[in-house]
């Protein structure tokens, strides 16, 4: 079932929600555990804008199982507006749109489906930018 | 530190072996590596594989593998780091022998993983990236190295043909190494017209995951003269590990443990970039290849690919890499890879490599690599 494991990841599945550094205002995704010697109330819980440019993309052809429903997909490193890297899959977007620096914004969307007796596990994809 | 000596090697061919289990090709390799050494005289059984928890549902695969050898009773534990597990069990091999603890100790590398179909052996794969900022994307270890390769060609400015050189050059190689999967050339036009797995990797440039096994002795010095006529030191050995996910490096195109532990091998070797004759990485892609050698400091940044191009990693080149076929031609082995690696770079240190022999070869390198450079284990092989 993993439920447990993917209940407790909720807020940055489904938000973005990361941490910021209350001393040097960095920002980081996804949230850690304070490291050894770094008091815990350092890093504040932080929603990023979502907002970010494609660093490199490609589009799976073989996939994992539990993905096989879905190929072709693409799937990209975004670096994000606040400075942290994610790795996602690209939606709303067709193969030969994808490019490398294409502005992108966050949408939750559903990852994976357990199957009949398991969740269905949603998070975080990013789109071509929506002009406003 | 006492010095240790590689005094046996034995590898099974690489390939789909239906009949067979992983317990029976790791004690066909350690019988081929021990020789007319009796296995009862070894301290310590070290064996690595990435996925045979996942794939087979067993653990303590190092009990298995010495009661099928007819050693129960013997130390034995199992190494799990990925595509790095060969090289880091190599690394507790040789601390055990350098430590004085053993004299005399045996890594098996084994991976059978053709007992399942496509989708679970790319899932099972994908355990080593990080299972909850990757792998829940349907992100595959290929499509990470895919992510590479594109920037690559975007910061440096190459198109996805000018990576050929890597994989015609392992099958050129893979043809001498009677234990190569493929053992056949491949042209430029094959691996451009090759379909896409993940764009821009096509299927010419991507290894196959195979069945294998392949095992070293390691010796003290002592022992090793009195067992073996051509002994090889392993001069330098290092291990180090990078973060899990590749989003959460500052350059991801770095291969940071690549770079240290290649420092810390050549430095406990008293040797230094320049003496290095051939090399072995883990190189299922092309761009794996590339980011290797750069990281390790054998190639500028950007380099590479260039390097590659221009014949360098041919036996007759300056860096020779894949000279028993690589990941991409004598077949990706995973977790054994690293063994496999050490079998063919013996081969080449005892002038034993046939038509892939680098000519005088005296001292060579071998890496490999869990996930995407996530643990890196690195050797430093010597003749005396």
């Amino acid at each position: 079932m993993d439920l447990a494991k993917h209940w407790r990841l909720r807020h940055a599945r489904y938000r973005l929600e990361g941490q910021r550094n209350r001393l040097t205002g960095e920002v980081r995704f996804p949230p850690a555990p304070p490291h050894p010697g770094e008091a815990e109330e350092i890093w504040e819980p932080y929603v990023l804008s979502g907002r970010g440019r494609v660093y490199s993309f490609s589009i799976v052809r073989q996939p994992p199982e539990g993905f096989e429903d879905q190929p072709p997909y693409l799937v990209a490193l975004v670096r994000l507006d606040e400075g942290p890297m994610v790795t996602a899959q690209l939606t709303d977007c067709d193969l030969d749109q994808a490019a490398i620096d294409m502005p992108v914004e966050m949408v939750t969307r559903r990852l994976r489906d357990l199957g009949p007796t398991g969740l269905i596990v949603y998070g975080y994809k990013f789109r071509p930018m929506v002009q406003r | 530190m006492r010095h240790v000596y590689i005094i046996g090697t034995g590898a099974t061919p690489v390939g789909e072996h239906w009949d067979r289990s992983a317990a029976s090709l790791a004690v066909e390799a350690l019988n081929s590596a021990l020789g007319t050494i009796p296995a009862a005289r070894l301290g310590a059984l070290y064996v690595a594989s990435a996925l045979s928890a996942s794939l087979h549902a067993q653990s303590q695969i190092g009990a298995l593998i010495a009661t099928a050898a007819g050693i129960p009773g013997i130390e034995a534990v199992t190494i799990e780091a990925g595509g790095a597990s060969g090289g880091v069990a190599l690394r507790q091999a040789c601390m055990a022998v350098a430590s004085g603890a053993v004299d005399l100790a045996a890594v098996v590398g084994v991976e059978k993983v053709t007992d399942v179909l496509d989708a679970r052996r790319e899932a099972a794969l994908a355990l080593a990236t990080d299972a909850d900022w990757e792998a829940i994307h349907g992100v595959t270890l290929t499509a990470l190295w895919a992510l590479l390769m594109r920037r690559y060609m975007h910061e440096y400015g190459y198109a996805a043909d000018d990576f050929a050189p890597f994989p015609i050059n392992a099958h050129a190689n893979g043809v001498a190494n009677p234990h190569a999967m493929y053992r056949f050339a491949i042209t430029a036009d094959k691996v451009r017209g090759a379909p896409m797995v993940a764009e821009p990797l096509g299927l010419l440039d991507c290894s196959t995951a195979a069945d294998g096994a392949a095992a070293v002795v390691i010796a003290s010095e002592g022992l090793a003269r009195e067992l073996c006529a051509h002994p090889v030191r392993i001069a330098g050995s290092a291990v180090a590990t990078d973060t899990l996910a590749l989003h959460s490096r500052s350059n991801p195109l770095w291969l940071a443990a690549a770079a240290q532990t290649t420092t810390t091998a050549l430095r406990s070797a008293h040797l230094t970039h320049g003496d290095v004759q051939v090399f072995d990485v883990t190189d299922p892609h092309g761009i794996a290849a590339a980011l290797a050698l750069e990281s390790s400091g054998f190639a500028e940044r950007g380099t590479a690919v260039a390097l590659a191009r221009e014949g360098a990693i041919t036996p007759k080149g300056r860096l020779p890499l894949a000279t028993g076929g690589g990941c991409k031609a004598r077949g990706d082995t995973v977790g054994a890879n690293g063994v496999y690696q050490i079998v063919e770079l013996v081969a080449q240190l005892r002038g034993q490599a046939g038509v892939a022999q680098v000519d005088g070869a005296r001292v060579a390198l071998a890496q490999c690599m869990g996930g995407i450079g996530a643990t890196v284990a690195t050797h430093i092989l010597t003749l005396d």
